[in-house]
């Protein structure tokens, strides 16, 4: 093996990842860490400026919820996303953030983000939480003042975060190498943040070749935070809940500015909208099924309805919802200028946040005012963000708890894990949807103040087991050495009986995915004997992945990633086995158990990988209405 | 394919400190062939064509030839990102062009003030934020009590 310098970084909170979580506890973090004399350190396996879910920009502000304006109230929005999620969410959670979230974005609006503004000094809604941006640099601003305020002795970027470091049951670091120097990462922390991201590539993609990487949600979202929090011992919830979005078919283009400013229909072939023809299926799912807006999944429901039904292609009318709005403006010369308005809200809206869909359009001749454009159902994603609801168990504020909640919700510190010490933010929280990019970057605040308020209430070094440090060490390092020893054992270095290779086991696990756990190929539906075999070949896999390969550190970095995509499958399968119920239709359909049932599942589930026996343990969590 | 690099442009950003396409990709595709001294995208078909190479890159080396696998061949979207705004001209199948403008920020590069100007006299063990309750422009919720 080639030689690895091993460097330390000692440190009071260290957070791990560089997206909008990240960036929001960094930037956080930076002042109370100056006020009260404590260090902060950031990791990232990429480089801040274009690292996450938003490096590539985005069109739309998801979470504001305009308290200031007395538009809304914290009712509305908990209402709004507990229907969301057929009930299961953590209202306590949901309210932290949106407490704090529109500061967030006023925060932004001073770093220097445009918002669009509607002429009487109020912002231009996409829909009634959503604010239109011109977002291309939106992660690049974020990211800079996370730089100016933390100064970038700070940040480590391209180094990849592999394995927490504990101290019997408490957090005391994490372990990761550089992706460019053989040089191998020890961070020792009193508290550690899990801010990276969720898990894509997970189930195979609907693209065959190249398209590959044309994921909604990013490649390089790849299970870092499920695993670490797995791994530290943390207590799990939703995972359960995978989140599939609708989207432009194939580039996967968004489509909330056409649904909610455009005002566009979805229909199918026949011109139909299935959300009317197929109004009456919504009964099926209680209360759920009549509230407005219909939650994320059953508006997926019905769509996946007609598609099984043979009436697809299933097409936004986005010609006809230009029509409908150029035809409201009745002079001549006024029309024509907001046709070419529209024209440029339509394109800016791709260009800032999926270029590739742009692309699609120009190489399909394609002018939205003139046809229609397909839509589809992606594959599942995990994100603990959007419409999704995986990732960590952690502790609500005090201050949001009932009498009842707060002996299950609250535990001390906000968006403290079961595990002393680790905090979990953005996609790596769960039960706390909707949180979005400015949703997720204020719980990165919210847990930053937290975790340097529970690093002074700790201020105990760490101890950390040296020799457990160097087992990781070389278990992390070993694909190097499996390529060198056995690399001559046959004349293509990807066709060998000893080793595996990471890009084969990343298919592997999207194969037994998408075939056993409800994936495209097989609409969405799955049951307990699918999700046993599955669960079988995973097993296999999990005992083959101590076989991968790597020719050099991209490729090391590629194995950890299908090693922490794995332990992400297998906490979902075992958790959608454990709920005898199918409660999201339109994410995934229990064919075995068909219905809802809320007397027995209108509970969270939890889980949790116990490090002492290695056994899954799991749970139902009470669901408390804290807000009417 | 997705982002590919045109040789004749690429000098390997051989008077930097550092290869820009290297540098920004968020999935660790863009590689400097040292030999060479020619970038080139190590694992085309984990490309999410963010275009963070594609703008960054100082000679305007990079394009992106769109997925094979699902699209038809001949359009083009190029980038030209300045300090305030980006242009993009669009070239459809059918030769078609259009042209956007649109702006990216309202600050000067690197100024982003962490404060944004709000004023704060918060403490460790409350619940504001900083800069909270100016920022929020109302009270901080609270269920009271």
């Amino acid at each position: 093996m080639p030689k690895f310098e091993t460097v330390e970084v000692q440190t009071d909170l260290l957070i791990c990842g560089g997206g909008m979580a990240a960036c929001g506890a960094a930037i956080e973090a930076a002042h109370w860490a100056k006020k009260h004399g404590l260090k902060v350190t950031v990791v990232d396996k990429a480089a801040m400026d274009r690292s996450g879910a938003v490096a590539m920009g985005l069109s739309a502000i998801n979470q504001y919820v305009g308290l200031k304006d007395g538009q809304n109230t914290m009712e509305d929005y908990v209402g709004y996303v507990r229907n969301d999620l057929m009930g299961v969410t953590r209202e306590d959670l949901v309210a932290s953030i949106a407490r704090h979230v529109d500061g967030s974005v006023h925060l932004f609006e001073k770093w220097g983000l445009p918002i669009w503004q509607d002429g009487e000094g109020g912002y231009v809604h996409e829909g009634r939480w959503q604010l239109m941006i011109n977002g291309e640099s939106y992660k690049i601003l974020v990211s800079e003042t996370a730089k100016n305020a933390l100064g970038i002795d700070n940040i480590y970027e391209r180094v990849f975060i592999t394995e927490p470091i504990m101290d019997d049951d408490k957090i005391a670091g994490a372990v990761g190498f550089s992706v460019r120097e053989n040089k191998f990462y020890i961070f020792k922390a009193k508290a550690v943040m899990v801010a990276m991201g969720g898990a894509v590539h997970v189930f195979k993609p609907r693209s065959v070749g190249e398209g590959l990487g044309r994921s909604w949600y990013p490649p390089f979202n790849s299970g870092a935070s499920t695993y670490f929090s797995l791994k530290a011992g943390c207590e799990m919830t939703c995972q359960e809940v995978r989140f599939i979005p609708v989207r432009f078919k194939d580039a996967y283009g968004p489509v909330g500015a056409w649904i909610l400013l455009f005002k566009s229909r979805a229909t199918n072939a026949l011109g139909e909208n299935y959300m009317q023809t197929n109004a009456e299926e919504l009964q099926k799912w209680g209360s759920y099924g009549k509230v407005k807006p219909v939650p994320a999944n059953l508006r997926n429901w019905l769509m996946m309805l007609d598609v099984a039904e043979g009436k697809g292609p299933i097409y936004m009318q986005t010609a006809e919802a230009i029509k409908n709005i150029a035809e409201a403006t009745e002079d001549p010369k006024e029309r024509k200028k907001k046709l070419k308005e529209l024209e440029n809200e339509a394109w800016e809206d791709f260009l800032d946040m999926t270029i590739s869909q742009a692309l699609l359009w120009a190489a399909t001749n394609t002018a939205p005012e003139e046809k229609p454009s397909e839509i589809a159902a992606c594959e599942p994603y995990f994100i603990g963000s959007h419409s999704g609801a995986s990732g960590a168990w952690v502790s609500g504020p005090a201050d949001l708890q009932n009498e009842a909640s707060k002996n299950d919700y609250f535990w001390g510190y906000t968006n403290m894990a079961t595990v002393p010490g680790v905090f979990c933010v953005g996609d790596a929280s769960g039960a706390s949807s909707h949180k979005f990019s400015s949703g997720s970057f204020t719980e990165g605040r919210i847990a930053a103040k937290a975790a340097l308020k529970y690093a002074m209430d700790h201020p105990e070094e760490p101890q950390v087991d040296m020799a457990a440090v160097d087992a990781m060490r070389e278990k992390i390092l070993a694909p190097l050495d499996k390529f060198e020893q056995f690399k001559d054992a046959s004349t293509d270095p990807d066709i060998n009986p000893n080793y595996l290779r990471p890009k084969m086991a990343m298919f592997r696990l999207q194969k037994i995915m998408d075939e056993y756990a409800g994936g495209v190929s097989t609409n969405f539906t799955t049951s307990k004997p699918n999700l046993e075999k599955g669960l079988e070949l995973l097993g296999m896999l999990k005992e083959d992945l101590e076989n991968l390969a790597a020719e050099d550190l991209h490729e090391l970095l590629r194995c950890w990633e299908n090693v922490h995509r794995t332990w992400q499958a297998e906490v979902h399968i075992r958790t959608m086995l454990f709920r005898e119920e199918t409660r999201w239709p339109g994410y995934y359909f229990r064919s075995d158990c068909p219905e809802m049932n809320e007397d027995d599942w209108k509970v969270f589930v939890n889980s949790r990988w116990n490090p002492e026996t290695g056994e899954w343990e799991m749970t139902k969590k009470p669901i408390h209405r804290i807000f009417e | 394919m997705p982002s590919y690099v045109i040789p004749e442009k690429c000098d390997g950003c051989k008077a930097l400190d550092k290869t820009a396409c290297q540098y920004i990709c968020p999935n660790d595709l863009m590689t400097l062939d040292k030999e060479k001294m020619k970038a080139f995208n190590l694992e085309p078909d984990m490309c999410w064509e963010c275009y963070s190479c594609v703008k960054i890159c100082p000679t305007q080396a990079i394009e992106v030839r769109g997925y094979a696998d699902f699209m038809p061949m001949g359009a083009t979207v190029s980038p030209m990102r300045s300090t305030d705004s980006i242009m993009w001209t669009v070239k459809f199948r059918n030769g078609m062009l259009k042209r956007f403008k649109f702006p990216i920020r309202t600050t000067p590069e690197g100024q982003a003030d962490p404060t944004g100007g709000f004023s704060f006299d918060g403490d460790i063990n409350d619940e504001f934020l900083f800069g909270e309750p100016e920022c929020i422009g109302t009270d901080l919720f609270t269920l009271g009590g």
